[in-house]
Protein backbone atom coordinates (compact mmCIF):
# COMPACT_ATOMS: atom_id res chain seq x y z
CA UNK A 1 0.00 0.00 0.00
CA UNK A 2 2.91 1.68 0.98
CA UNK A 3 4.61 1.53 -2.59
CA UNK A 4 1.14 2.35 -4.46
CA UNK A 5 1.37 5.85 -2.58
CA UNK A 6 4.79 6.53 -3.18
CA UNK A 7 3.90 5.73 -7.22
CA UNK A 8 0.44 8.00 -7.04
CA UNK A 9 2.83 10.37 -5.14
CA UNK A 10 5.63 10.38 -7.54
CA UNK A 11 2.88 11.01 -10.43
CA UNK A 12 1.64 13.91 -9.10
CA UNK A 13 4.66 15.77 -8.18
CA UNK A 14 6.08 14.75 -11.35
CA UNK A 15 2.54 16.61 -12.83
CA UNK A 16 2.73 19.43 -10.22
CA UNK A 17 0.80 22.48 -12.30
CA UNK A 18 -1.62 20.09 -13.73
CA UNK A 19 -2.25 18.98 -10.11
CA UNK A 20 -1.88 22.22 -8.70
CA UNK A 21 -4.92 23.21 -10.93
CA UNK A 22 -6.83 20.26 -10.28
CA UNK A 23 -6.27 20.97 -6.73
CA UNK A 24 -6.89 24.78 -7.13
CA UNK A 25 -10.31 23.93 -8.36
CA UNK A 26 -11.59 21.83 -6.41
CA UNK A 27 -10.71 23.52 -3.37
CA UNK A 28 -12.36 26.42 -4.13
CA UNK A 29 -14.91 24.61 -5.50
CA UNK A 30 -15.32 22.82 -1.96
CA UNK A 31 -14.50 25.63 0.45
CA UNK A 32 -16.43 28.15 -1.27
CA UNK A 33 -19.88 27.52 -0.58
CA UNK A 34 -18.70 26.79 3.20
CA UNK A 35 -16.44 30.15 3.73
CA UNK A 36 -19.63 31.72 2.21
CA UNK A 37 -21.74 30.17 4.50
CA UNK A 38 -19.12 30.90 7.49
CA UNK A 39 -19.49 34.90 6.20
CA UNK A 40 -22.55 34.46 6.11
CA UNK A 41 -23.71 32.94 9.49
CA UNK A 42 -20.97 35.01 11.13
CA UNK A 43 -22.55 38.16 9.79
CA UNK A 44 -25.97 37.38 10.42
CA UNK A 45 -25.08 36.46 14.06
CA UNK A 46 -23.16 40.27 14.41
CA UNK A 47 -26.36 41.93 12.61
CA UNK A 48 -29.34 39.92 14.40
CA UNK A 49 -27.36 40.10 18.16
CA UNK A 50 -26.50 43.47 17.94
CA UNK A 51 -30.36 44.70 17.03
CA UNK A 52 -31.67 42.24 19.21
CA UNK A 53 -30.16 43.94 22.50
CA UNK A 54 -30.92 47.18 20.83
CA UNK A 55 -34.80 47.89 21.82
CA UNK A 56 -35.79 50.48 20.20
CA UNK A 57 -34.20 53.18 18.14
CA UNK A 58 -35.65 57.30 16.84
CA UNK A 59 -34.69 58.80 13.76
CA UNK A 60 -36.30 60.97 11.13
CA UNK A 61 -38.84 59.62 8.87
CA UNK A 62 -37.66 57.96 5.85
CA UNK A 63 -35.64 54.41 5.54
CA UNK A 64 -35.47 52.29 8.09
CA UNK A 65 -32.92 50.26 7.42
CA UNK A 66 -30.57 53.60 6.84
CA UNK A 67 -31.38 54.81 10.49
CA UNK A 68 -30.79 51.17 11.65
CA UNK A 69 -27.63 50.51 9.68
CA UNK A 70 -25.89 54.32 10.49
CA UNK A 71 -26.88 53.91 14.10
CA UNK A 72 -26.07 50.29 14.93
CA UNK A 73 -23.17 49.15 12.70
CA UNK A 74 -22.00 52.84 12.03
CA UNK A 75 -22.56 52.78 8.13
CA UNK A 76 -21.70 56.04 5.81
CA UNK A 77 -25.69 56.26 4.74
CA UNK A 78 -26.54 58.93 6.99
CA UNK A 79 -30.33 59.44 8.08
CA UNK A 80 -31.88 62.40 8.17
CA UNK A 81 -30.85 64.60 10.89
CA UNK A 82 -33.52 64.88 14.03
CA UNK A 83 -32.70 67.51 16.61
CA UNK A 84 -31.82 66.78 20.78
CA UNK A 85 -35.14 67.62 21.15
CA UNK A 86 -36.28 64.02 19.98
CA UNK A 87 -34.47 62.75 22.91
CA UNK A 88 -35.56 65.03 25.40
CA UNK A 89 -38.79 64.09 24.33
CA UNK A 90 -38.76 60.80 25.18
CA UNK A 91 -36.71 61.52 28.46
CA UNK A 92 -39.68 63.81 29.15
CA UNK A 93 -42.10 60.76 28.84
CA UNK A 94 -40.16 58.95 31.81
CA UNK A 95 -40.95 55.99 30.10
CA UNK A 96 -37.35 55.01 28.82
CA UNK A 97 -33.51 56.43 28.52
CA UNK A 98 -32.27 58.14 25.59
CA UNK A 99 -28.63 57.94 24.08
CA UNK A 100 -28.45 60.12 22.09
CA UNK A 101 -26.31 59.77 18.64
CA UNK A 102 -24.53 61.39 16.07
CA UNK A 103 -22.84 59.00 13.33
CA UNK A 104 -21.83 61.42 10.57
CA UNK A 105 -18.12 62.61 10.90
CA UNK A 106 -15.13 60.29 10.24
CA UNK A 107 -11.57 60.04 11.46
CA UNK A 108 -8.84 58.23 9.07
CA UNK A 109 -11.85 56.47 7.52
CA UNK A 110 -12.76 54.86 10.67
CA UNK A 111 -16.74 56.54 11.79
CA UNK A 112 -16.89 59.31 14.38
CA UNK A 113 -20.12 58.04 17.32
CA UNK A 114 -20.92 61.00 19.05
CA UNK A 115 -23.30 59.94 22.05
CA UNK A 116 -23.02 59.97 25.50
CA UNK A 117 -21.13 57.76 28.41
CA UNK A 118 -24.89 56.19 28.50
CA UNK A 119 -23.41 54.43 25.69
CA UNK A 120 -21.11 52.66 27.39
CA UNK A 121 -23.42 51.28 30.09
CA UNK A 122 -25.77 50.32 27.31
CA UNK A 123 -23.59 48.06 24.83
CA UNK A 124 -21.50 47.29 28.54
CA UNK A 125 -18.39 48.76 26.61
CA UNK A 126 -15.27 47.61 29.06
CA UNK A 127 -11.54 49.62 28.54
CA UNK A 128 -8.32 48.14 27.97
CA UNK A 129 -6.73 51.10 28.78
CA UNK A 130 -7.11 54.29 29.63
CA UNK A 131 -10.25 56.13 30.80
CA UNK A 132 -13.70 57.34 29.18
CA UNK A 133 -13.69 60.65 27.58
CA UNK A 134 -13.82 63.28 30.15
CA UNK A 135 -13.83 66.44 27.95
CA UNK A 136 -14.16 68.07 24.64
CA UNK A 137 -11.55 66.46 22.37
CA UNK A 138 -11.29 63.12 24.02
CA UNK A 139 -11.94 60.24 22.38
CA UNK A 140 -12.30 56.34 22.69
CA UNK A 141 -11.36 54.15 20.36
CA UNK A 142 -11.93 50.69 19.21
CA UNK A 143 -9.94 47.68 19.78
CA UNK A 144 -9.31 46.81 16.25
CA UNK A 145 -9.34 50.75 15.11
CA UNK A 146 -6.07 50.51 17.67
CA UNK A 147 -4.40 47.69 16.77
CA UNK A 148 -4.57 48.56 13.04
CA UNK A 149 -3.88 52.18 13.30
CA UNK A 150 -1.33 51.77 16.34
CA UNK A 151 -2.80 54.10 18.88
CA UNK A 152 -3.00 54.22 22.56
CA UNK A 153 -4.39 56.19 25.07
CA UNK A 154 -2.24 59.69 24.95
CA UNK A 155 -1.92 59.46 20.84
CA UNK A 156 -4.36 61.62 18.86
CA UNK A 157 -6.75 61.52 15.74
CA UNK A 158 -7.63 63.84 13.55
CA UNK A 159 -10.92 64.09 12.37
CA UNK A 160 -11.11 64.20 8.22
CA UNK A 161 -12.37 66.98 6.52
CA UNK A 162 -16.15 66.43 4.56
CA UNK A 163 -14.47 68.09 1.69
CA UNK A 164 -11.09 69.07 0.72
CA UNK A 165 -11.84 71.82 -0.58
CA UNK A 166 -14.67 73.71 0.97
CA UNK A 167 -13.47 76.18 3.10
CA UNK A 168 -15.97 77.42 4.99
CA UNK A 169 -17.41 73.58 5.65
CA UNK A 170 -15.91 71.51 8.72
CA UNK A 171 -12.34 71.55 9.80
CA UNK A 172 -10.25 68.73 11.48
CA UNK A 173 -10.14 68.35 15.02
CA UNK A 174 -7.35 66.84 16.76
CA UNK A 175 -8.73 64.69 19.36
CA UNK A 176 -7.04 63.49 22.24
CA UNK A 177 -7.22 59.48 22.78
CA UNK A 178 -7.81 58.74 26.22
CA UNK A 179 -8.87 55.12 26.15
CA UNK A 180 -9.01 51.62 24.15
CA UNK A 181 -12.22 49.17 24.51
CA UNK A 182 -11.64 46.02 25.35
CA UNK A 183 -12.74 43.60 21.76
CA UNK A 184 -16.34 43.70 21.13
CA UNK A 185 -16.51 41.46 18.07
CA UNK A 186 -18.86 44.61 16.87
CA UNK A 187 -18.91 48.00 15.19
CA UNK A 188 -17.39 49.39 18.06
CA UNK A 189 -14.45 47.44 17.59
CA UNK A 190 -13.90 50.08 15.01
CA UNK A 191 -15.84 53.42 15.88
CA UNK A 192 -13.95 56.21 17.29
CA UNK A 193 -16.40 56.79 20.23
CA UNK A 194 -16.37 60.50 21.23
CA UNK A 195 -18.84 63.08 23.20
CA UNK A 196 -22.10 64.14 21.33
CA UNK A 197 -20.61 67.79 22.13
CA UNK A 198 -17.32 66.92 20.48
CA UNK A 199 -19.00 65.75 17.32
CA UNK A 200 -20.73 69.18 17.14
CA UNK A 201 -17.41 70.81 17.86
CA UNK A 202 -16.26 68.76 14.27
CA UNK A 203 -19.38 69.91 12.61
CA UNK A 204 -18.59 73.70 13.88
CA UNK A 205 -21.77 74.19 15.91
CA UNK A 206 -19.53 73.94 18.75
CA UNK A 207 -16.15 76.10 18.60
CA UNK A 208 -13.62 77.85 20.05
CA UNK A 209 -11.50 80.76 19.02
CA UNK A 210 -9.12 83.56 20.22
CA UNK A 211 -10.75 86.47 22.38
CA UNK A 212 -12.26 89.27 19.96
CA UNK A 213 -12.16 91.55 22.67
CA UNK A 214 -7.68 90.71 22.99
CA UNK A 215 -7.39 90.03 19.38
CA UNK A 216 -4.35 92.45 18.24
CA UNK A 217 -4.88 91.57 14.37
CA UNK A 218 -7.40 94.41 13.62
CA UNK A 219 -8.24 92.95 10.06
CA UNK A 220 -9.89 90.13 11.79
CA UNK A 221 -12.48 92.53 13.09
CA UNK A 222 -15.01 93.81 11.25
CA UNK A 223 -16.91 96.23 13.64
CA UNK A 224 -16.42 97.06 17.04
CA UNK A 225 -18.91 98.88 19.82
CA UNK A 226 -19.58 99.21 22.78
CA UNK A 227 -21.53 96.17 23.44
CA UNK A 228 -20.89 94.13 20.55
CA UNK A 229 -17.78 92.76 18.42
CA UNK A 230 -17.91 91.53 15.00
CA UNK A 231 -15.07 89.79 13.52
CA UNK A 232 -14.67 87.70 10.02
CA UNK A 233 -13.35 84.29 9.23
CA UNK A 234 -9.66 85.43 10.07
CA UNK A 235 -10.03 85.53 13.50
CA UNK A 236 -8.17 82.36 14.32
CA UNK A 237 -9.99 79.57 15.13
CA UNK A 238 -8.95 76.49 17.94
CA UNK A 239 -8.96 72.81 15.57
CA UNK A 240 -7.36 71.51 19.11
CA UNK A 241 -8.82 71.89 22.14
CA UNK A 242 -5.82 71.77 25.20
CA UNK A 243 -6.00 72.33 28.77
CA UNK A 244 -6.27 76.04 27.86
CA UNK A 245 -8.72 76.29 25.31
CA UNK A 246 -12.53 74.32 26.70
CA UNK A 247 -13.43 77.69 28.08
CA UNK A 248 -13.38 79.71 24.73
CA UNK A 249 -15.18 76.26 23.32
CA UNK A 250 -18.89 77.38 23.43
CA UNK A 251 -22.30 77.14 21.98
CA UNK A 252 -24.20 79.12 19.50
CA UNK A 253 -28.10 78.99 19.39
CA UNK A 254 -30.95 76.84 20.88
CA UNK A 255 -28.87 73.48 21.92
CA UNK A 256 -32.03 71.13 21.62
CA UNK A 257 -31.89 72.34 18.60
CA UNK A 258 -28.84 70.91 17.61
CA UNK A 259 -28.66 67.94 15.31
CA UNK A 260 -28.29 64.13 15.68
CA UNK A 261 -28.65 60.76 13.41
CA UNK A 262 -30.67 58.52 16.15
CA UNK A 263 -31.82 58.22 19.62
CA UNK A 264 -31.38 54.66 21.29
CA UNK A 265 -34.27 54.13 23.24
CA UNK A 266 -34.02 51.87 26.31
CA UNK A 267 -37.69 51.29 27.75
CA UNK A 268 -37.78 50.66 31.12
CA UNK A 269 -40.16 47.86 30.87
CA UNK A 270 -41.89 46.07 27.76
CA UNK A 271 -44.73 48.31 28.38
CA UNK A 272 -42.86 51.54 28.26
CA UNK A 273 -41.70 50.29 25.12
CA UNK A 274 -45.20 49.41 23.35
CA UNK A 275 -46.43 53.12 25.07
CA UNK A 276 -43.30 54.86 23.44
CA UNK A 277 -44.27 52.99 20.03
CA UNK A 278 -47.72 54.20 20.28
CA UNK A 279 -46.93 57.80 20.69
CA UNK A 280 -45.04 57.69 17.04
CA UNK A 281 -47.46 55.97 15.16
CA UNK A 282 -49.02 59.01 13.92
CA UNK A 283 -48.33 60.00 10.26
CA UNK A 284 -47.87 63.65 12.01
CA UNK A 285 -44.81 62.65 13.82
CA UNK A 286 -41.74 63.88 12.39
CA UNK A 287 -39.94 61.09 13.67
CA UNK A 288 -40.00 57.24 13.36
CA UNK A 289 -39.84 54.77 15.81
CA UNK A 290 -38.47 50.96 15.19
CA UNK A 291 -37.63 47.94 16.83
CA UNK A 292 -33.73 47.24 14.96
CA UNK A 293 -34.62 43.22 15.70
CA UNK A 294 -37.91 43.71 13.28
CA UNK A 295 -36.00 45.82 10.56
CA UNK A 296 -32.75 43.16 10.49
CA UNK A 297 -35.35 40.40 10.76
CA UNK A 298 -36.76 41.76 7.55
CA UNK A 299 -32.63 42.68 6.09
CA UNK A 300 -32.11 38.87 6.48
CA UNK A 301 -35.12 37.38 5.39
CA UNK A 302 -34.25 38.77 1.86
CA UNK A 303 -30.63 37.95 2.33
CA UNK A 304 -32.30 34.09 2.71
CA UNK A 305 -33.50 34.50 -0.32
CA UNK A 306 -30.69 35.50 -2.30
CA UNK A 307 -28.74 33.30 0.01
CA UNK A 308 -31.04 29.94 -1.68
CA UNK A 309 -30.48 31.63 -5.01
CA UNK A 310 -26.82 31.46 -4.33
CA UNK A 311 -26.92 28.04 -2.84
CA UNK A 312 -28.42 26.78 -6.05
CA UNK A 313 -25.94 29.03 -8.04
CA UNK A 314 -22.91 26.91 -6.30
CA UNK A 315 -24.71 23.86 -6.54
CA UNK A 316 -25.06 23.73 -10.32
CA UNK A 317 -21.82 25.25 -10.32
CA UNK A 318 -20.02 22.25 -7.81
CA UNK A 319 -21.96 19.47 -9.97
CA UNK A 320 -20.73 21.04 -13.49
CA UNK A 321 -16.90 21.15 -12.24
CA UNK A 322 -17.41 17.02 -10.97
CA UNK A 323 -18.88 16.61 -14.14
CA UNK A 324 -15.64 18.26 -15.54
CA UNK A 325 -12.99 16.88 -13.17
CA UNK A 326 -14.92 13.16 -14.46
CA UNK A 327 -13.75 13.71 -17.76
CA UNK A 328 -10.19 15.04 -16.75
CA UNK A 329 -9.96 11.70 -15.29
CA UNK A 330 -11.70 9.84 -17.96
CA UNK A 331 -9.20 11.48 -20.70
CA UNK A 332 -6.34 10.67 -17.97
CA UNK A 333 -6.95 7.28 -17.87
CA UNK A 334 -7.14 6.90 -21.89
CA UNK A 335 -3.89 8.93 -22.26
CA UNK A 336 -2.60 6.86 -19.67
CA UNK A 337 -3.85 3.65 -20.96
CA UNK A 338 -0.43 2.51 -22.32
CA UNK A 339 1.13 3.12 -19.02
CA UNK A 340 -1.95 0.54 -17.45
CA UNK A 341 -1.47 -2.11 -20.26
CA UNK A 342 2.49 -1.99 -19.85
CA UNK A 343 2.16 -2.71 -15.94
CA UNK A 344 -0.16 -5.50 -16.54
CA UNK A 345 1.80 -6.93 -19.00
CA UNK A 346 5.08 -6.91 -16.43
CA UNK A 347 2.69 -8.20 -14.06
CA UNK A 348 0.30 -6.12 -12.14
CA UNK A 349 -3.12 -6.83 -11.19
CA UNK A 350 -6.11 -4.76 -12.15
CA UNK A 351 -6.80 -4.52 -8.57
CA UNK A 352 -3.61 -2.54 -7.58
CA UNK A 353 -3.75 -0.60 -11.23
CA UNK A 354 -7.34 0.70 -9.91
CA UNK A 355 -5.47 1.17 -6.64
CA UNK A 356 -2.55 2.94 -7.74
CA UNK A 357 -5.20 5.24 -10.34
CA UNK A 358 -7.88 5.67 -7.18
CA UNK A 359 -4.81 6.86 -4.78
CA UNK A 360 -3.43 9.52 -7.11
CA UNK A 361 -6.86 10.56 -7.82
CA UNK A 362 -7.49 10.73 -3.72
CA UNK A 363 -4.61 12.84 -3.28
CA UNK A 364 -5.27 15.36 -5.51
CA UNK A 365 -8.57 15.63 -3.64
CA UNK A 366 -7.78 15.63 -0.76
CA UNK B 1 12.89 -24.31 -20.82
CA UNK B 2 9.69 -24.13 -22.86
CA UNK B 3 8.14 -26.19 -24.10
CA UNK B 4 5.08 -25.92 -26.23
CA UNK B 5 2.51 -28.69 -27.49
CA UNK B 6 -0.24 -28.68 -29.82
CA UNK B 7 -0.92 -25.02 -29.09
CA UNK B 8 -4.16 -23.19 -30.64
CA UNK B 9 -4.84 -19.77 -30.13
CA UNK B 10 -7.38 -17.28 -31.71
CA UNK B 11 -8.37 -13.60 -30.84
CA UNK B 12 -12.29 -13.37 -31.05
CA UNK B 13 -12.35 -10.03 -32.13
CA UNK B 14 -10.92 -11.17 -35.76
CA UNK B 15 -9.88 -14.06 -37.73
CA UNK B 16 -5.94 -14.15 -36.85
CA UNK B 17 -5.25 -18.19 -35.50
CA UNK B 18 -1.89 -19.54 -33.87
CA UNK B 19 -0.76 -23.11 -34.31
CA UNK B 20 1.95 -24.57 -32.93
CA UNK B 21 1.55 -28.14 -33.00
CA UNK B 22 5.46 -28.29 -31.17
CA UNK B 23 8.07 -25.80 -29.99
CA UNK B 24 10.51 -25.83 -27.31
CA UNK B 25 13.77 -24.12 -25.96
CA UNK B 26 16.25 -25.42 -24.05
CA UNK B 27 17.86 -23.67 -20.86
CA UNK B 28 20.11 -21.17 -21.55
CA UNK B 29 19.71 -21.09 -25.36
CA UNK B 30 19.48 -17.58 -26.91
CA UNK B 31 16.82 -17.72 -29.79
CA UNK B 32 15.47 -15.47 -31.96
CA UNK B 33 12.13 -15.12 -33.35
CA UNK B 34 11.59 -13.81 -36.75
CA UNK B 35 8.99 -13.79 -39.52
CA UNK B 36 7.10 -11.16 -41.37
CA UNK B 37 4.36 -8.58 -39.15
CA UNK B 38 1.10 -10.33 -38.09
CA UNK B 39 2.54 -13.92 -38.12
CA UNK B 40 2.02 -13.99 -34.59
CA UNK B 41 5.33 -13.74 -32.80
CA UNK B 42 4.36 -10.64 -29.89
CA UNK B 43 1.96 -13.23 -29.56
CA UNK B 44 3.57 -16.42 -29.16
CA UNK B 45 5.98 -13.92 -26.31
CA UNK B 46 2.13 -12.99 -24.19
CA UNK B 47 1.17 -16.75 -24.55
CA UNK B 48 4.51 -17.42 -23.08
CA UNK B 49 4.24 -15.30 -20.56
CA UNK B 50 0.63 -15.61 -19.22
CA UNK B 51 -1.02 -13.10 -20.61
CA UNK B 52 -3.20 -14.18 -22.92
CA UNK B 53 -4.07 -18.12 -22.24
CA UNK B 54 -4.21 -20.71 -25.03
CA UNK B 55 -7.77 -22.30 -26.37
CA UNK B 56 -6.34 -25.68 -26.28
CA UNK B 57 -2.79 -27.26 -26.02
CA UNK B 58 0.03 -26.65 -23.50
CA UNK B 59 2.58 -24.37 -22.68
CA UNK B 60 5.32 -25.08 -20.10
CA UNK B 61 7.88 -22.80 -18.68
CA UNK B 62 10.57 -24.33 -16.49
CA UNK B 63 8.37 -27.21 -15.48
CA UNK B 64 5.42 -24.71 -14.70
CA UNK B 65 2.08 -25.11 -17.05
CA UNK B 66 1.55 -21.83 -17.95
CA UNK B 67 -2.06 -22.72 -19.16
CA UNK B 68 -2.96 -24.55 -16.32
CA UNK B 69 -2.38 -21.29 -13.89
CA UNK B 70 -5.57 -18.86 -12.85
CA UNK B 71 -5.19 -15.50 -13.16
CA UNK B 72 -3.40 -14.55 -10.37
CA UNK B 73 -0.99 -17.27 -10.40
CA UNK B 74 -0.11 -16.36 -14.15
CA UNK B 75 0.88 -12.92 -12.86
CA UNK B 76 3.07 -13.94 -10.33
CA UNK B 77 4.79 -16.35 -12.30
CA UNK B 78 4.96 -13.58 -14.96
CA UNK B 79 6.45 -10.92 -12.77
CA UNK B 80 8.88 -13.13 -11.08
CA UNK B 81 9.88 -15.84 -13.17
CA UNK B 82 9.95 -13.57 -17.32
CA UNK B 83 11.72 -10.26 -17.88
CA UNK B 84 9.66 -8.66 -20.59
CA UNK B 85 12.02 -5.89 -22.72
CA UNK B 86 9.66 -4.02 -25.24
CA UNK B 87 10.54 -2.50 -28.40
CA UNK B 88 8.84 0.83 -27.14
CA UNK B 89 11.20 0.30 -23.39
CA UNK B 90 7.48 1.38 -21.80
CA UNK B 91 9.05 3.30 -18.86
CA UNK B 92 7.51 5.88 -16.68
CA UNK B 93 8.41 9.13 -16.89
CA UNK B 94 7.43 10.37 -13.57
CA UNK B 95 9.64 8.11 -12.38
CA UNK B 96 13.24 8.38 -11.94
CA UNK B 97 15.41 5.85 -13.48
CA UNK B 98 16.27 3.87 -10.17
CA UNK B 99 12.60 3.47 -9.42
CA UNK B 100 11.63 2.12 -13.00
CA UNK B 101 14.23 -0.32 -12.21
CA UNK B 102 12.34 -0.98 -8.81
CA UNK B 103 8.63 -0.81 -10.23
CA UNK B 104 7.98 -4.64 -10.50
CA UNK B 105 9.15 -4.32 -6.78
CA UNK B 106 6.00 -1.78 -5.84
CA UNK B 107 3.23 -3.39 -7.75
CA UNK B 108 3.15 -6.54 -6.39
CA UNK B 109 3.33 -8.48 -3.46
CA UNK B 110 4.95 -11.28 -5.04
CA UNK B 111 7.94 -9.38 -4.96
CA UNK B 112 9.85 -7.91 -1.61
CA UNK B 113 11.88 -5.21 -1.98
CA UNK B 114 14.59 -5.24 0.35
CA UNK B 115 18.06 -3.21 0.55
CA UNK B 116 19.38 -6.02 -0.90
CA UNK B 117 17.11 -5.93 -4.35
CA UNK B 118 17.81 -1.72 -4.07
CA UNK B 119 21.84 -2.55 -3.69
CA UNK B 120 21.41 -5.13 -6.80
CA UNK B 121 19.26 -2.59 -8.69
CA UNK B 122 22.20 -0.27 -8.29
CA UNK B 123 24.75 -2.55 -9.37
CA UNK B 124 22.63 -3.54 -12.59
CA UNK B 125 22.50 -0.22 -13.51
CA UNK B 126 26.14 0.70 -13.00
CA UNK B 127 27.01 -2.44 -15.07
CA UNK B 128 24.73 -1.00 -17.69
CA UNK B 129 26.10 1.98 -18.00
CA UNK B 130 23.39 4.22 -15.66
CA UNK B 131 25.03 4.52 -12.70
CA UNK B 132 25.36 8.15 -12.82
CA UNK B 133 21.90 8.53 -14.12
CA UNK B 134 20.00 6.63 -11.33
CA UNK B 135 18.20 9.81 -9.70
CA UNK B 136 17.56 11.40 -13.33
CA UNK B 137 13.88 11.52 -14.56
CA UNK B 138 13.42 8.40 -17.14
CA UNK B 139 12.19 11.18 -19.86
CA UNK B 140 15.31 13.16 -20.09
CA UNK B 141 16.90 9.47 -21.03
CA UNK B 142 18.17 9.06 -24.82
CA UNK B 143 16.92 6.41 -26.61
CA UNK B 144 19.93 3.64 -25.74
CA UNK B 145 19.26 4.98 -22.17
CA UNK B 146 16.11 3.75 -21.99
CA UNK B 147 16.45 0.42 -23.41
CA UNK B 148 19.46 -0.04 -20.97
CA UNK B 149 16.90 0.98 -17.98
CA UNK B 150 14.18 -0.76 -18.94
CA UNK B 151 16.49 -4.34 -19.62
CA UNK B 152 17.90 -3.56 -15.79
CA UNK B 153 13.80 -3.48 -14.64
CA UNK B 154 13.71 -7.08 -16.89
CA UNK B 155 16.68 -8.62 -15.21
CA UNK B 156 16.00 -7.27 -11.39
CA UNK B 157 14.08 -9.97 -10.35
CA UNK B 158 16.46 -12.23 -11.65
CA UNK B 159 13.83 -14.22 -13.67
CA UNK B 160 15.15 -17.27 -15.49
CA UNK B 161 13.49 -16.40 -19.31
CA UNK B 162 13.39 -13.23 -20.74
CA UNK B 163 11.37 -12.56 -23.65
CA UNK B 164 12.02 -9.60 -25.67
CA UNK B 165 9.92 -8.13 -28.21
CA UNK B 166 11.19 -6.14 -30.89
CA UNK B 167 13.78 -4.93 -27.79
CA UNK B 168 15.97 -3.29 -30.55
CA UNK B 169 13.67 -1.81 -32.86
CA UNK B 170 13.86 1.78 -32.23
CA UNK B 171 17.46 2.05 -31.21
CA UNK B 172 20.49 3.23 -33.67
CA UNK B 173 22.94 0.72 -35.75
CA UNK B 174 25.34 1.35 -32.83
CA UNK B 175 23.00 1.47 -29.76
CA UNK B 176 21.86 -1.84 -31.37
CA UNK B 177 24.84 -3.46 -31.62
CA UNK B 178 25.83 -1.95 -27.58
CA UNK B 179 22.28 -2.71 -25.61
CA UNK B 180 22.17 -6.42 -27.77
CA UNK B 181 25.97 -6.72 -26.16
CA UNK B 182 24.84 -5.57 -23.09
CA UNK B 183 21.92 -8.02 -22.86
CA UNK B 184 24.01 -11.10 -24.25
CA UNK B 185 26.45 -10.65 -21.43
CA UNK B 186 23.93 -9.63 -18.55
CA UNK B 187 21.82 -13.41 -19.92
CA UNK B 188 24.82 -14.87 -19.89
CA UNK B 189 25.90 -14.23 -16.52
CA UNK B 190 22.28 -15.17 -15.41
CA UNK B 191 22.58 -18.44 -17.43
CA UNK B 192 18.98 -17.38 -18.34
CA UNK B 193 16.94 -18.07 -21.56
CA UNK B 194 16.49 -15.86 -23.88
CA UNK B 195 13.83 -15.46 -26.68
CA UNK B 196 13.93 -12.61 -28.74
CA UNK B 197 11.36 -10.99 -31.33
CA UNK B 198 13.08 -8.98 -34.02
CA UNK B 199 12.64 -7.96 -37.68
CA UNK B 200 16.56 -7.21 -37.83
CA UNK B 201 18.59 -9.82 -39.62
CA UNK B 202 22.01 -9.07 -39.37
CA UNK B 203 21.67 -9.43 -35.57
CA UNK B 204 20.71 -13.24 -36.34
CA UNK B 205 24.40 -14.43 -36.45
CA UNK B 206 24.52 -13.59 -32.87
CA UNK B 207 22.08 -15.76 -31.42
CA UNK B 208 22.14 -19.23 -30.63
CA UNK B 209 19.12 -20.22 -32.97
CA UNK B 210 16.66 -18.88 -35.05
CA UNK B 211 13.36 -19.84 -35.55
CA UNK B 212 11.10 -18.53 -38.80
CA UNK B 213 7.71 -18.01 -37.42
CA UNK B 214 6.90 -18.57 -41.12
CA UNK B 215 7.28 -22.54 -40.04
CA UNK B 216 4.11 -22.69 -37.63
CA UNK B 217 2.45 -20.95 -40.08
CA UNK B 218 3.04 -23.67 -42.74
CA UNK B 219 2.19 -26.12 -40.26
CA UNK B 220 -1.05 -24.76 -39.21
CA UNK B 221 -3.68 -22.72 -40.60
CA UNK B 222 -3.47 -19.19 -39.36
Amino acid sequence: MIDSFYIAWKYLVFNKTRTAILVACITLIAVLPLALEIVLDESEHQLVERAEITPLLIGARGSALDLVMNSLYFTDEVPELIAVAAADEVMDTELAAAVPLYVRFHARGFPIVGTTLDYFDFRQLELRAGHPFASLGDCVIGASLAQQLDLKPGDSLVSSPETVFDLAGVYPLKMKITGVLAPTHSADDLAVLVDIKTAWVIEGLVHGHEDVTRTTDSSAIMERTERNVTANAKLMQYREITAASPDSFHVHGDAAAYPLTAVIVLPHNDKSGTLLRGRYLGENSAYQIVPPAEVIDSLMTNIFRIRHVLDAVILLVGLATALALMLVFALSLRLRQREIDTISRIGCSRSTIARLLLLQSLCSLS
Amino acid sequence: MISIESLHFAYPQHGFKLQIPAFSVPPGQKLAVIGPSGSGKTTLLNLIAGIYTPDSGTIEVADTGVHELDDAARRDFRITRIGFIFQDFELLDYLTVLDNILHPYRITGALQLTPEVRQRARELAKQMGLGDKLQRGAGKLSQGEKQRAAICRALLPQPALILADEATGNLDPENKTHILDLLFAAVDQRRATLLAVTHDHELLPRFDRVVDFREFRAAGSA
